[in-house]
């Protein structure tokens, strides 16, 4: 059973379904979407099958494959996935057809208040699927040069989803997107391409297989140019202030079907390439450079909520909201400790899923009031009971509701970041209390009170919604309660990570408080 | 080959010797030009209803028996030969030129020939509005010329990359530009403009052309031969006069330079691409390119290798110019033929990237760079033309807006090309761009990979606002139709073809160019 090519099907099959989807007769949308719908499941339940393979404690890397693609590069299509990246490829393939569902009559409808003529659905999933197709490219390749390629690639359906689906602004912020995203990945073409001479060097023979970059030691001026290279461009896409503008833009015009995997799966990333890539390869660097991306990384917590705070569209609002929880992820990826490594990893599991279903949700209410403005909303909990309940489950976990998923990756990446940086562990905890805020205060505004004229007819969720919404739904209790089977694949592959560099845990104390918590086995 | 014999005829008064040629190596060069003889010939005695139908197939068959011959030659053993008594080199990189060059012009040959909607004049000779014009129009009379003229200046194309000899270079050079000047005169729409540009690119080329040869002269006075490898020889002495050798290098440069597009020289591109018959503009933007970068690098390669540490600091300066300036004015056009002008100076600089490693991959890299982005060039260049309104192609940005709803598969094919351009992987551009990047890293030229990835940065945003134009945007009541021709549409499929083999499967490729760069260039 292990022989079987199960990554490179994972790949395959949304592509070609991408391709079948496309060729489909325009007229039939009916059939488009159930194909898409067909295919999307199919993956999933592949993934999960595959899931059950994997061997904790095993190999790093399970499930691989490595052919020669580009001999004259000394590129492969190599695959593979450790615990990080299998739970992230999870992860979108289980949005995925929730996404379908979601997007099932808003796709083809433009968002926004000047809707354009209909547009053609069938694309828009072939572009889900093609989607789909990178991202689990993405998290699977062993190969520096083809994670390259999913990773540039990937920006294509992107822009095409906000630019063609998207709302009034949409190719302002489709535009803005795709520079964004493609000045930081080229910034890191040079570093890819640089690492081919290298190693060339260090090991006698030009490659990007991931596990032999990761045993050369790159240090000095060279190591830390290399790791901006790919810090930049990973910084941009997680997203980080300075580089986190084009995020809120692209939210606000984005078809909110799309943005869960934009936001859930695609700046994942961003966090997964700086935790595999950039310490991997370049620990010195990477240690180098601490102080500075903690710093930036409490900043993106604090800012991100304080605008979180400060916005009126619900959209923008979730995108900010996503800034500050990224900055958590980053700060417990740099804290260099094997909690904090866990604990960011599960975050980025948690966070696709919170912010998957508030954005679905956000989805939904925009659908029905025709307007992503806080205040259009008023006592929708009258009305829509059930809309109300699930979105304030989502927006909890959100802010780290003991109970709910986030809380465990929030806490283990506090408790690891404080048992090595106290003070950057100290003014992160300021979030939890902006994040209650944003929360609690979006969810009064929007759904508490009385019934606004407007909301009086609003239906509550179709029995399509409560479909797409409510495996999230489930994942984020379940994982808040049983983060453990999560946590079991992440553990020794973050460890094994931390091992190349060269850094143990510092007060072995602590350990024993988080393992209270579930965060040890 | 009458340059040929000329510089390798001995001084004094001694009997002139009959060359010694081997027709057999320079086969593909003698076929081209034969065969454009017999289509003058075909010109004046083949009735003219029935011209067309022979000038067509003549010129397919011409360039496909030049490509067999070239393939042949490659095959055979490994080439690395000095043919012609030394005045044409024929090599790896080379053959992988020419043969290079000859599959585009058939490409493009598919669109010259392209009958349902022709772009060029009925009668060159006819004064734009006159009498004549109009009549030739109403006759229904079809320009047959283009197909000998478009021969000859392949076979200069040819010819240009193989020159050994700076004199024998200049001839082929002008084989190649003259009928070139020609052909960008005879556009059917907007034949003002069109005449406009053929007389700068002429005016420019003549002048670029004098640079050329006086760098030459000086060269001959430095070394006292025009071959190449005299001139290495006397550099690696180290002997004779400086001044004479750096000002002949400097003007040889320019001379080479212009025909490249490289900033400061590129003034003529945005003009001539755009007031040219677009299948002409494809021809110049993709053979033309191939066949005088490869003259380039044999000048540079061969010629003044020892000088290389001279000439580097002075082509990274270009290197950078022409990048970054390409990519800069780009931004502000709104005509799209002028905007692939742009792109292709921005191009022209990728290029030089890669050569000035000096190395095997370096070439390599640029040979692979030139393949791939020669057919995305051709293959963009078609579906311009296929975009028209009354007034013949609506070349206008603006014209093109929403046109990814009204065809959605030009317009999707149009934006692959694009994004070829704009080097995103899984297109030939990206392999194309890493070859040449990953040769310049190794050569320690990693700065100016980094300028190559800004200034791509900056060229997507141009690429990408074309886009925008056409998806994004909403379409016009009373936009563009979308014509294919037959012809067309094949030079299309070729072109979206090449793109993605090159981009996914870019091995074989790759491998055919590393082995065209094993030896490098024959001395």
């Amino acid at each position: 059973m292990t022989d079987f090519p199960w990554l490179s099907v994972l790949i395959a099959l949304p592509a070609l379904g991408a391709l079948a989807v496309g060729l489909l007769p325009r007229e039939n949308e009916t059939l488009a979407k159930q194909a898409a719908l067909g295919i999307s499941l199919v993956e999933a339940v592949l993934a999960i099958v595959m899931t059950t393979a994997f061997k904790v404690g095993g190999d790093r890397f399970q499930f691989t494959e490595k052919y020669w693609w580009i001999k004259q590069f000394g590129v492969h299509w190599a695959v593979g996935v450790d615990g990080v990246a299998l739970v992230l490829v999870l992860l979108s393939v289980v949005l995925v057809p929730l996404v379908v569902i979601a997007s099932w009559d808003e796709a083809g409808r433009s968002g926004g208040t000047d809707t354009p003529p209909k547009r053609s659905a069938k694309v828009y999933f072939a572009l889900l699927l093609a989607l789909e197709a990178m991202m689990v490219g993405v998290f699977a390749a062993t190969d520096v040069f083809l994670f390259y390629v999913f990773f540039e690639a990937m920006l294509i359906p992107v822009y095409f989803i906000i630019g063609y689906y998207g709302g009034p602004q949409r190719s302002y912020a489709a535009v803005k997107f795709l520079l964004y995203s493609l000045f930081g990945g080229l910034l890191m073409l040079v570093s890819v391409v640089w690492l081919y001479p290298l190693s060339q060097e260090k090991l006698g023979h030009g490659t990007f297989m991931f596990e032999e970059l990761n045993t050369m030691h790159v240090d000095g001026t060279t190591a830390k140019w290399l790791f901006l290279g790919f810090f930049v461009a990973f910084a941009i896409k997680a997203p980080m202030v300075p580089v986190h503008t084009w995020l809120p833009d692209a939210a606000a015009q984005s078809p909110a079907g799309a943005l869960v995997l934009v936001v859930g799966v695609l700046d994942k990333v961003g966090t997964y390439g700086m935790l595999r890539f950039c310490l991997e390869l370049f620990p010195g660097a990477a240690k180098w450079a601490t102080p500075v991306v903690l710093a930036l990384a409490v900043i993106s917590i604090v800012y991100g909520a304080v605008l979180a705070i400060g916005q009126v569209d619900l959209k923008r609002l979730v995108a900010y909201t996503s800034v500050s929880h990224f900055g958590f992820i980053v700060l417990g990826v740099f804290a260099m400790t094997s909690q904090g490594q866990s604990g960011a990893t599960l975050y980025m599991v948690n966070h696709g899923f919170s912010t998957g279903a508030l954005f679905l949700l956000v989805g939904f209410m925009i659908a029905r009031r025709n307007s992503a403005r806080i205040d259009a909303f008023g006592g929708v909990q009258k009305v829509a009971p059930v809309l109300a309940g699930t979105f304030l489950v989502a927006g909890l976990s959100g802010l780290s509701l003991p109970g709910l998923s986030t809380f465990v990756s929030e806490l283990m990446v506090l408790v690891g970041t404080f048992s090595r940086h106290r003070v950057p562990a100290v003014l992160a905890a300021s979030g939890i209390v902006l994040a209650a805020i944003y929360i609690l205060w979006t969810y009064q505004r929007t759904m508490g009170g009385p019934a606004r004229e407007e909301v009086k007819g609003m239906p509550d969720l179709s029995l399509r919604e409560k479909v797409a919404v409510a495996p999230i739904i489930a994942i984020i209790v379940a994982m808040g309660f049983f983060p453990q089977p999560v946590l079991k694949a992440i553990n020794p592959s973050v460890e094994k990570g931390l091992a190349r560099v060269d850094v143990r845990d510092p007060a072995p104390k602590i350990t024993g408080n988080v393992a209270e918590n579930g965060a040890r086995p | 080959m009458v340059a040929a014999g000329l510089a390798a005829a001995p001084s004094g008064g001694e009997k002139f010797p009959a060359p010694h040629i081997e027709y057999g190596m320079l086969a593909p060069m003698l076929i081209v030009f034969g065969v454009a003889v017999a289509g003058v010939l075909v010109e004046a005695f083949v009735s003219r209803r029935s011209r067309y139908y022979v000038q067509v197939p003549l010129t397919a068959v011409g360039l496909v028996a030049a490509f067999a011959w070239t393939i042949g030659l490659a095959a055979r053993d490994k080439p690395f030969h000095a043919a012609a008594m030394g005045a044409i080199g024929v090599d790896g990189p080379t053959l992988f030129v020419q043969g290079t060059v000859l599959v585009l012009a058939l490409v493009s040959l598919l669109l010259i020939a392209e009958r349902q909607q022709t772009s060029f004049a009925a009668q060159a000779s006819a004064l734009p509005g006159s009498e004549a014009e109009q009549e030739t129009t109403a006759a229904g009379t079809t320009q047959t010329e283009v197909f000998p003229l478009m021969l000859f200046a392949v076979g200069g194309m040819l010819m240009f990359p193989a020159s050994n000899d700076l004199l024998t270079m200049f001839a082929a050079l002008e084989i190649m530009s003259l009928p070139l000047y020609l052909l960008c005169g005879l556009a059917r729409r907007r034949r003002l403009l069109s005449q406009e540009a053929a007389v700068k690119y002429f005016l420019l080329g003549a002048f670029s052309s004098a640079f050329f040869l006086y760098g030459t002269a000086l060269l001959y006075g430095y070394a006292g031969s025009v071959r190449l490898s005299d001139i290495a020889d006397q550099l690696s002495k180290d002997a004779g006069s400086e001044t004479l050798m750096l000002a002949g290098v400097g003007l040889l440069s320019v001379g080479l330079l212009f025909k490249i597009g490289a900033v400061p020289f590129h003034m003529w591109k945005p003009d001539v691409y755009q007031g040219a018959p677009t299948p002409i503009t494809g021809l110049m933007a993709s053979c033309t390119l191939v066949a005088a970068f490869g003259a380039l690098m044999r000048v540079y390669y061969v010629g003044f290798e020892t000088l290389k540490w001279d000439w580097r600091p002075f082509m990274w300066g270009v290197a950078i110019l022409t990048m970054v300036a390409g990519a800069v004015i780009a931004i502000t056009q709104t005509d799209l033929k002028r905007l692939l002008a742009y792109s292709s100076v921005a191009h022209a600089g990728f290029l030089l990237t890669g050569m000035v490693a000096v190395t095997r991959d370096g070439l390599a890299g640029a040979l692979f760079y030139l393949v791939a982005y020669g057919f995305t060039t051709v293959g963009a260049f078609a579906v311009i033309t296929m975009v028209r309104d009354a007034g013949g192609e609506a070349a206008h940005l603006s014209r093109w807006a929403g046109l990814g709803r009204r065809s959605p598969l030009v317009a999707g094919i149009f934006a692959f090309f694009l994004l070829a351009f704009a080097g995103i992987p899984l297109t030939s551009g990206f392999t194309g761009k890493f070859a040449v990047f990953k040769a310049a890293v190794e050569g320690h030229a990693t700065p100016l990979v980094v300028v190559g990835v800004l200034s791509s940065a900056v060229a997507a945003f141009f690429y990408v606002r074309v886009i925008v134009v056409m998806f994004f945007s909403e379409p016009e009541a009373d936009g563009p139709t979308v014509v294919a021709g037959p012809a067309t549409a094949a030079a299309v499929a070729l072109g979206v073809t090449a793109t993605v083999v090159l981009g996914v499967l870019p091995q074989p490729m790759l491998d055919l160019a590393g082995h065209a760069a094993t030896q490098m260039f024959v001395r």
